[in-house]
């Protein structure tokens, strides 16, 4: 079984700051780490190798320090660890980035099964996993707690609702995303960790990838954003004392007048 | 301070710190409560590939050195100096089959051990023989094919849970300490049982076991080297080893401290953190200092063993002595800092206190150590 993991880099905090001028993320002083979903996507990845056999190759989009990220799934027993790294592909929104990351799966090719963790816990949009099955016509099954059976071209698995979970089957390849529930993550093993150091990260550019200009990057973006903040705190209020009939009256004059 | 670590080396020391803080620290009171074997902690260090090094690539280990085990140590007894000697004393119990064993013991016995899917355990403590390892009792007496050993050790760390033993008997009780020689025993040998589970002060989620041998018959091809090397395969073992306890020490120590660091900052006294107050700043300081000339004394001399240098008997048992001093004077230093709540069991502190007295007791207390260290000076000053 080929498996694909699709993984980003994400500041190692739960407390991001944005940078009021420019709209983005403050990166400085923050340690890098694996966004945590994608460490279920990763150690999923991993168990259903060590069952099925098979090549598990990383992708990751992002600067080039992100190969630090590559690297640490190799010491958790990934096989291969992909780059995109372009300054075409800065500033990629949600679609352009499950656009670009399916134009690298598409040339890795021969895949069974596309595994990401169901978000990233920087922008949280959990849009990622689904955008790439939508770009490769593939199914999607978001939210796996549990892989059931894996036969040879149908995958059962169970899909965490907020009330229950959910069984169902699909056809492969499909794209699976993850939730905390599926397993516990190991830790790295020193054979890994020196496997990882001497990998080699290969790297593609738009040069390799050959994607549509007009879909990559920031002008491949339809998301805008014109302004990021942290909403004001809400202040005191105002409790109203009295009998009901008085109150209701007191608080429909206190509306009208917000309104005016 | 920049300890000049190797890549490897840096690499062991990260992956042993993040076992000890994910999987270690948040268990550690648990197994120091019901002392029960820390399975599920020993399979995530073999699973790491830690139990490797200390056995030589060949035989499935990898990174093999001293030094690497030392870091290892210590890094895993700053969350828990139970659960470290549990790992430690494999090594241990290794280091006779990788310094004396034949190509068939160590093809034999190594991989598992390295892979950790068994872990091994040194049997030379008598409950007549601690210090004075010449009064061994137990015999091992040659017939045809076998040895056959009668007798008892007492206070065997891994006791009961390892599957390998290397256990030290008399061959020849008229040559005294010449007379000893050194056996490869498993787990399950007809005639080998355990005893008494000793109930501990300190490191309390490894096993501590007495191991009982009734006309035990051992293989004579699970003899190390050959009869009357006991003694001498003992000595070198500890040699090894000696920087190892000397790391858990160490590792014990710099818990210690830094959770009395993180205590004197939160702790609030007189409307100040207690950090503030010179009293405790200059405790810090001594704690801090003393833990570093510790560390200094036990990775050179990691270092003399890795780079073949023989001969090592005063620096390890000066890293040893030094480090365990260290350890229990920082640790119970560290419990004052955190006043009576220190001296409380909700607290981590007192664990640290009760781990760290075993590290001047045993592989040799730390009398024995000194006189090591002294006959050492004076014969070198005779030259």
């Amino acid at each position: 079984m080929n498996i694909i993991v699709c993984i980003k880099q994400v500041p190692e905090t739960t407390e991001v700051r944005i940078n009021p001028e420019t709209n983005t993320l403050i990166r400085e002083g923050v340690k890098a780490i694996i966004n945590p979903f994608d460490m279920y996507a990763i150690e999923e990845s991993v168990r259903l190798k060590e069952r099925f056999g098979g090549k598990i190759t990383v992708i990751s989009m992002g600067p080039p320090q992100a190969d630090a990220a590559l690297k640490e799934a190799i010491s958790l027993g990934v096989d291969e660890g992909i780059l995109l790294c372009d300054r075409a592909f800065a500033g990629s929104d949600t679609w352009a980035t499950s656009y670009t990351l399916s134009g690298a799966i598409k040339l890795i090719g021969d895949y069974d099964l596309i595994i990401c963790g169901k978000q990233a816990s920087d922008g949280d949009t959990a849009q990622v996993g689904p955008g790439i099955s939508a770009h490769l016509n593939i199914p999607q099954v978001t939210y796996v707690k549990k892989i059931e059976e894996v036969k040879d071209k149908t995958m059962r698995v169970e899909r965490l609702m907020e009330e229950g979970f959910e069984i169902i089957e699909t056809p492969l390849p499909a794209v699976l995303t993850v939730v905390k529930e599926i397993n516990e993550p190991r830790l790295p093993s020193l054979k890994g960790m020196m496997r990882a150091k001497s990998a080699k990260i290969t790297v593609w550019t738009q040069k390799e990838l050959n994607l549509d200009p007009q879909n990559i990057g920031l002008c491949g973006s339809p998301t805008q954003v014109v302004k990021i903040f942290t909403p004001p705190q809400r202040s005191g209020g105002q409790i109203l004392a009295g009998e009901v009939p008085e109150i209701a009256q007191k608080l429909v004059e206190l509306l009208r007048s917000e309104i005016n | 301070m920049d300890y000049l670590l190797t890549e490897e080396q840096k690499m062991v020391k990260d992956l042993a710190r993040k076992i000890a803080e994910e999987k270690i620290r948040p268990v550690a009171a648990k197994y120091d409560q019901s002392e029960e074997y820390p399975w599920e902690v020993i399979n995530v260090i073999a699973e790491a590939g830690l139990f490797g090094l200390f056995i030589p690539e060949e035989y499935g280990g990898m990174a093999n050195s001293v030094m690497n085990l030392c870091l290892a140590t210590e890094e895993l007894s700053r969350a828990c100096g139970g659960i470290a000697v549990c790992y430690a004393a494999s090594a241990l119990g290794t280091f006779p089959i990788v310094l004396f064993g034949n190509e068939e013991q160590k093809r034999k016995y190594l991989p598992d051990l390295a892979s950790g899917k068994k872990v091994a355990a040194f049997a030379v403590t008598e409950p007549e023989a601690g210090s004075d390892a010449s009064a061994i009792k137990t015999t091992a007496k040659k017939e045809g094919d076998y040895y056959v050993l009668n007798g008892l050790k007492h206070f065997i760390t891994n006791g009961g849970d390892a599957e390998t033993y290397v256990v030290i008997a008399m061959t020849d009780k008229t040559k005294g300490a010449r007379g000893a020689s050194a056996f490869i025993l498993e787990k399950g040998m007809p005639g080998f049982t355990f005893g008494k589970k000793e109930e501990k002060f300190g490191i309390r989620a490894s096993s501590t076991r007495e191991l009982i041998f009734t006309d035990c018959k051992v293989p004579k091809a699970n003899l190390i080297a050959k009869e009357g090397m006991g003694f001498i395969a003992t000595m070198r073992t500890f040699d090894m080893s000696r920087p190892g306890v000397a790391a858990q020490a160490l590792g014990i120590a710099q818990g210690a401290l830094d959770l009395a660091v993180k205590y004197a900052k939160e702790r609030q006294q007189f409307g100040k953190s207690i950090s503030s107050f010179q009293g405790i700043q200059w405790m810090i300081a001594d704690m801090a200092t003393e833990i570093e000339a510790a560390r200094g004394l036990v990775y050179s001399t990691a270092r003399m063993v890795d780079a073949g240098i023989t001969g090592v008997s005063k620096e390890s048992a000066m890293a040893k002595m030094y480090a365990s001093d260290v350890a229990m004077k920082v640790s119970v230093d560290a419990l004052q800092i955190f006043g009576g709540y220190g001296y409380m069991r909700d607290y981590p502190i007192e664990k640290y206190v009760r781990d760290a007295k075993i590290t001047q007791i045993y592989e040799g207390t730390n009398q024995i150590q000194r006189n090591i260290i002294a006959l050492q000076v004076i014969k070198e000053a005779a030259k």
